[in-house]
């Protein structure tokens, strides 16, 4: 016997996690939509122009080289730098802390991701881009043969730069790959760890023998999740990175935007259709560029916790 | 012939692993130093964005005028005002977009757990919801833009930016909605079964009840994160230093908003308005938090 109220709410129920279904490809394919107008008038590649003025509707010249340089460039300097740390907070955290303190300690790391970006924006600018500038002006002078650290479109230490967007970021998203690599590292099999321990493995032995071969996969999968974070995170970019004058000299020391803060800084320029389109355009590239990085970190992180095998 | 070899009838040597070479306790010394400091390295920022934040927004935070007044009207070098305003903004969109979200994202997990379970349709949904939560907030506002401005032909607005952050929190109420009716017992449900109660009333007036703590506090934690969201408002709406209580019609402010505007104006007044706003913002979250904390204690399940 079905009830008429049990088929009303079971309909309700699918009909939900069906929406949700069609929201993701709502999401991509309205921005398809708006974006294929713009991209037919563009007078430039898309992909490999350098170029980017939307102010003459019936000029559109519009690409993403740029875009794609200063947002690749900030989110691997955010790597680099938030992939070790994560891994020693996530090894301190499970193996290390005293068991009574583990807990609240991994959520103050936590609350880390409470802090709004915006705020975050205000204080690489304000606080850490002055502290920052001896640093970034050292590695200039000494490490400048380097192309990636060599001169950029700004003075080095002019502290808006990717250096100081690449360091902020990384805070922003170290409480991400902690917290995957954390719960990952939790479920390493007791037995393994013991089993290290009764062979006379020191704390460090038996990391590097059960805990981290474990755990690889999780820490991998949570880094990219991470990553997808810093490649779309917008304001705290857009406050940092703002004020370029020339285009990017391909070095760290660069100022200029990334898909997200160019959007977000151009909101006043959305006057026609045909230029809210090339701004639609590169959100489409930041969006199936994020859809690819999560749906990797997904697939990585499902396969985690299985060790060698 | 003897086939068993002479040291069987030796005492037993202290085993190998007892004595700690030179190299390996020196590796595992610095390991420890190695993983306790980069704990320390990883709270520095925390600490130090909090005292920034109270070092420079305490003092306009502290003002009389602070939570009952605007910006309206203010010079930008005029020190003074406060952030009813932006208060407001951010309370009116934050709820409108719960208003939304927590139906439908609880019943996705409904769906999810009591109905979908395994079949392709659940992995599909939960594969999206996945993605949703990784979807950076300025793609949320720019489909908002398509949908709502570009095709509705409708105006900037508050409500605009409510259905943008609804994008960004349904994926944490479905996740946790999902996450606490997964640790019901199904002795619960069963029993209700067996009563002869239909299955919608026993998610409805057992299950949910049942996970009602941990859902509202998914819920508190959701709201925490939208309120400040900042990408989506700069195209969705436009700021005003004045008071809007309208969400449909017209420019209104938000905390977010407020201090991203606030510091566009490059003077000491603007940068003292951006600091207390920051402030302001961060202890609104924090204050929620707690709430979620609290909220989870007292609607927690007595088991047994």
């Amino acid at each position: 016997m079905v009830r008429t109220g049990d088929r009303v709410f079971q309909s309700l129920a699918t009909g939900s996690g069906a929406f949700v279904v069609a929201l993701i490809a709502a999401i991509g394919l309205f921005l398809l939509i708006r974006a294929v107008p713009s991209l037919q008038v563009n007078q430039v590649s898309f992909l490999f122009s350098r170029e980017w003025d939307t102010s003459d509707i019936d000029n559109l010249s519009f690409g993403i080289l740029d875009l794609a340089w200063i947002t690749v460039a900030s989110s691997l300097v955010a790597l680099a730098i938030a992939m070790p740390l994560s891994a020693a907070v996530a090894l301190y955290l499970t193996q290390y802390a005293p068991a009574a303190l583990a807990r609240p300690f991994a959520y103050v790391v936590d609350l880390l991701a409470a802090v709004p970006s915006v705020v975050y924006g205000l204080w690489g600018v304000y606080v850490l881009a002055p502290v920052l500038n001896p640093v970034a002006s050292w590695i200039n002078a000494n490490l400048g043969w380097i192309p990636i650290f060599g001169d950029g479109n700004a003075p080095a230490d002019s502290g808006a730069n990717v250096f100081t967007a690449g360091i902020v970021l990384a805070v922003m998203i170290l409480p991400i790959i902690t917290g995957v690599t954390r719960e990952v590292f939790q479920r390493t099999p007791s037995a393994q760890i013991e089993g290290a321990q009764a062979l006379g493995a020191t704390r460090w032995e038996v990391i590097r023998t059960t805990v981290w071969p474990f755990g690889r996969n999780g820490f991998v999968g949570g880094s990219m999740l991470g990553l997808g974070r810093a490649l779309g995170e917008t304001v705290a970019l857009a406050v940092i990175l703002s004020g370029a004058s020339a285009p990017p000299e391909y070095s760290i020391f660069d100022v200029g935007a990334t898909f997200a803060s160019k959007i977000a800084l151009s909101a006043a320029e959305f006057n026609h259709n045909l230029q809210v389109g090339a701004y639609i355009a590169a959100g489409l590239v930041l969006f199936v560029i994020t859809f690819v990085v999560n749906a990797l970190a997904r697939w990585i992180e499902s396969r985690s916790g299985k060790g060698e095998e | 012939m003897r086939t068993d070899s002479p040291d069987v009838e030796r005492l037993a040597t202290p085993p190998a692993f007892q004595q700690l070479g030179f190299g390996r306790k020196l590796k595992n010394n610095s390991a420890t130093v190695v993983f306790t400091a980069a704990f320390g390295l990883a709270v520095i920022p925390l600490l130090w964005v909090l005292y920034t934040l109270l070092e420079r927004g305490l003092a306009p935070l502290l003002t009389p005028t602070w939570f009952t007044n605007s910006f309206n009207g203010l010079l930008p070098t005029d020190f003074g005002g406060g952030v009813y305003h932006a208060l407001v903004g951010t309370l009116q969109q934050a709820a409108v977009c719960a208003l939304v979200c927590v139906p439908l994202g609880v019943m996705v997990g409904v769906y999810l757990v009591e109905y979908g379970r395994d079949s392709r349709l659940a992995k599909t949904a939960t594969f999206m919801v996945d993605i949703l939560s990784g979807l950076p907030s300025i793609v949320a506002g720019l489909f908002i833009y398509a949908l709502w401005i570009t095709t509705f032909g409708l105006d900037r607005s508050g409500f605009a930016v409510a259905l943008a952050l609804v994008l960004l929190m349904l994926p944490v109420v479905v996740r946790v909605t999902e996450t606490m009716l997964l640790i019901v017992p199904d002795e619960l449900r069963e029993a209700s079964y067996a009563l002869g109660v239909p299955k919608w009333k026993t998610i409805v007036k057992i299950v949910l009840p049942t996970a009602l703590s941990g859902i509202l506090t998914g819920i508190m934690l959701g709201l925490a994160r939208i309120m400040g969201e900042t990408a989506p408002l700069l195209i969705l709406v436009g700021y005003s230093s004045a008071i809007n209580f309208n969400l449909f019609q017209g420019e209104q402010a938000s905390l977010p908003l407020t201090i991203f505007m606030e510091r566009s104006t490059g003077t000491a007044a603007g940068e003292a308005r951006m600091w207390g706003a920051a402030l302001t913002l961060v202890l609104l979250i924090m204050l929620i938090n707690l709430l979620a904390t609290l909220l989870s204690k007292v609607f927690a399940v007595k088991t047994k």
